[in-house]
């Protein structure tokens, strides 16, 4: 019965981005109706599905010929991640896009975000890697530019011309994949890889993966689209790009080619390890002078991710430079915990940041002040997500940053736990300027008008509070080995991943 | 060789969707890249003297395999350009509203985000 819900996962969403526009001309509130059980009927199959582990072939063809869809324990983590988001997003939306026109034009792009990345995380073939990866960015070029202003479209035509760049690299990979081994499916091609000595046809796809999957995950020579394109979206969605995008599209697709599909190398890992380290210092620093709420947002957001290539790179090397595997796997640990548990925080942050600017109307913190009395509900949920994302315990993002620092730690890498640690103390440093300039001080007087905002979006930021304070439990004993554990052993059995998909068939 | 002159094309498609100061320039150098990219696939497939994958009565499995060009890279870029087309008729969306809004296709002069 379960392997029927896995097409659901894709179907649901395309299918409500093309009846929604159809339906919902005439009633608008259909668009809302619509799109909340669109995104909450994909969140129960992803949980339904969590403990499948399952090889689906699309439309009955074997996996010689046709399209087959793989889900392990990362593939189904990222499911989770990604629909809990949406949900969470568009539940935000039904009140927050009130001030924009076509709602359903919204919500039907929107949910090809969704199915696109859906289908990015369960796909177990490179070129169907490839559509998906497109379906889910043209939609988001599109939403980027929703707004329709001069801010908006610039920052949709920059961010479309760099990630159209970054999808042709993909693509050209690709080719030289199939060039190389004549497959496209992901277990086959890792298996005549491995069967066969390595050529320089494979590095060069190597290098074009890297820096086309570099680009969608914004790290750090790539990194400048991300701080124009996320502001500029409307609050749900800057949560959906920052929260899930940048994570399913870039990070995903990256440790899953490079680890399961072409095999680590010491060379490699010690690659994603500069890359890592590179952007959370740079990003960081770079937050730290801005004044607009989402822009920092944003380039924390660079800084986050370099948390999650810097400790899944870290377990890449150990492993394949025959380390201490307890170590190699507690740093991949880290790395998956901590893009969990950003994409939590992050569209909290970003889902507040919507809620001060649809009461008060502006993202600027010097115009801001004061809005502990009347905003009291947002205040409470973004200090929680600013503790989160700054490393304060109990708060989530505390034990992914501590068990990353272990890591390094135990790989032999003190320098990297002191970087770690350092860029940590900066967040919080920059978070403090963020709490201190909106919520204390003196109320300005056009400020005083401003109400809480509306019940929807404030049970939004409640639901992902409570995730934010209650991740921690993840890691207890039990939990840890049914949720986690899974998603580190599907990258850390790197190329295996051929045997165990072949013997799920 | 072909595939070398494949590439140069490629990195010509790249040099002027960096360099190039109008926008609608820009999204024709992301679509020579596009092109590029599939002209590869394509050589990929190719073999001398081979005829299209077309499967008839008259001729067995095994003469196909023997004659005929590979299929699937012809598959892969018939997707791929169905794909391309969207993401430029967004591109060029994009451009006409650039223009509404700022009067220019200069993108030196359509810069009001920094920092």
């Amino acid at each position: 019965m379960n392997t029927l819900l896995i097409p659901l996962l894709v179907a649901i969403p395309l299918g409500g981005a093309f009846f929604i526009p159809l339906v919902s001309r005439k009633v608008r509130v259909l668009a809302d109706i619509l799109g909340n059980l669109a995104t909450l009927s994909i969140l129960i199959c992803a949980i339904l599905l969590f403990r499948v582990r399952e090889v689906y072939s699309i439309g009955g063809w074997s996996a010689a010929v046709g399209i087959t869809w793989v889900l392990d324990g990362f593939s189904n983590l990222m499911l989770v991640i990604i629909c809990l988001i949406s949900f969470v997003a568009t539940l935000f939306s039904s009140q927050y896009m009130e001030r924009y026109t076509a709602k359903y034009k919204y919500y039907s792009l929107f949910l090809l975000m969704v199915a696109g990345m859906n289908g990015v995380a369960m796909t177990g073939d490179l070129f169907n890697l490839f559509v998906f990866l497109e379906v889910a960015s043209a939609a988001s070029y599109a939403l980027v530019a929703f707004g329709g202003e001069h801010e908006e479209l610039e920052a949709a035509f920059k961010y479309l011309v760099l990630a159209s760049i970054g999808s042709t690299l993909v693509l050209f990979g690709i080719a030289f994949i199939y060039g190389a081994t004549g497959y496209l499916n992901m277990a086959a091609v890792s298996q005549a890889i491995r069967s066969a000595p390595r050529t320089p046809i494979l590095t060069l796809a190597v290098v074009f993966f890297t820096v086309g999957f570099g680009i969608k995950a914004a790290l750090v020579p790539f990194h400048p689209w991300l701080p124009d394109a996320h502001p500029s979206a409307p609050a749900p969605i800057s949560a959906m790009l920052s929260g899930v995008l940048i994570k399913a599209l870039g990070i995903y697709a990256l440790t899953r080619v490079m680890f399961n599909v072409i095999g680590i190398t010491p060379v490699y890992g010690a690659v994603l390890i500069t890359v890592g380290a590179l952007s959370m210092v740079i990003g960081v620093f770079l937050a730290v002078g801005q004044w607009d709420f989402k822009r920092l947002l944003a380039y924390h957001s660079i800084s986050q991710m370099g948390y999650v290539v810097l400790g899944i790179g870290l377990g890449g090397y150990i492993l394949a430079s025959g380390g201490r595997e307890s170590a190699a796997l507690l740093a991949i640990l880290g790395g998956i915990f901590h893009l969990a548990n950003h994409s939590v925080f992050k569209s909290l942050l970003f889902l507040a940041s919507g809620s001060i600017e649809y009461g008060t109307g502006t993202r600027q913190l010097k115009e801001m002040g004061g809005l502990l009395e009347t905003m009291p509900l947002t205040r409470a949920t973004c200090t929680i997500a600013s503790l989160s994302i700054a490393g304060v315990p109990p708060f989530n993002g505390f034990w992914s940053k501590l068990i990353i620092v272990i890591a390094a730690f135990q790989g032999g890498f003190p320098w990297l736990a002191a970087i770690t640690i350092l860029v940590s103390f900066v967040t919080l440093l920059s978070f403090i300027k963020v709490l201190r300039y909106a919520f204390l001080g003196h109320l300005p007087e056009v400020l005083k008008s401003v109400r809480e905002s509306p019940a929807m979006m404030a049970i939004a930021m409640v639901v992902l509070a409570v995730f934010c304070s209650g991740m921690g439990l993840l890691l207890v004993p039990g939990a840890r080995e049914m949720i986690l554990d899974p998603a580190v052993g599907a990258l850390a059995n790197g190329v295996e991943y051929a045997q165990s998909v072949l013997a799920l068939r | 060789m072909v595939y070398a002159l494949c590439f140069a094309l490629f990195v010509i498609g790249l040099y002027c969707a960096l360099t190039k100061k109008n926008i609608v320039k820009i999204v024709i150098g992301l679509t020579i890249m596009e092109y590029a990219v599939n002209l590869f696939l394509i050589l990929l497939g190719y073999r001398k003297d081979g005829v299209a994958p077309i499967v008839d009565k008259a001729t067995g499995p095994l003469e196909f395999l023997a004659r005929s060009v590979d299929p699937l890279p012809q598959a892969l870029v018939v997707t791929s350009i169905v794909i391309g087309l969207g993401v430029t008729t967004l591109a060029i969306a994009l451009c006409v509203r650039l223009y509404e809004k700022y009067g220019t296709f200069d993108i030196s002069e359509i810069r009001r985000l920094k920092g």
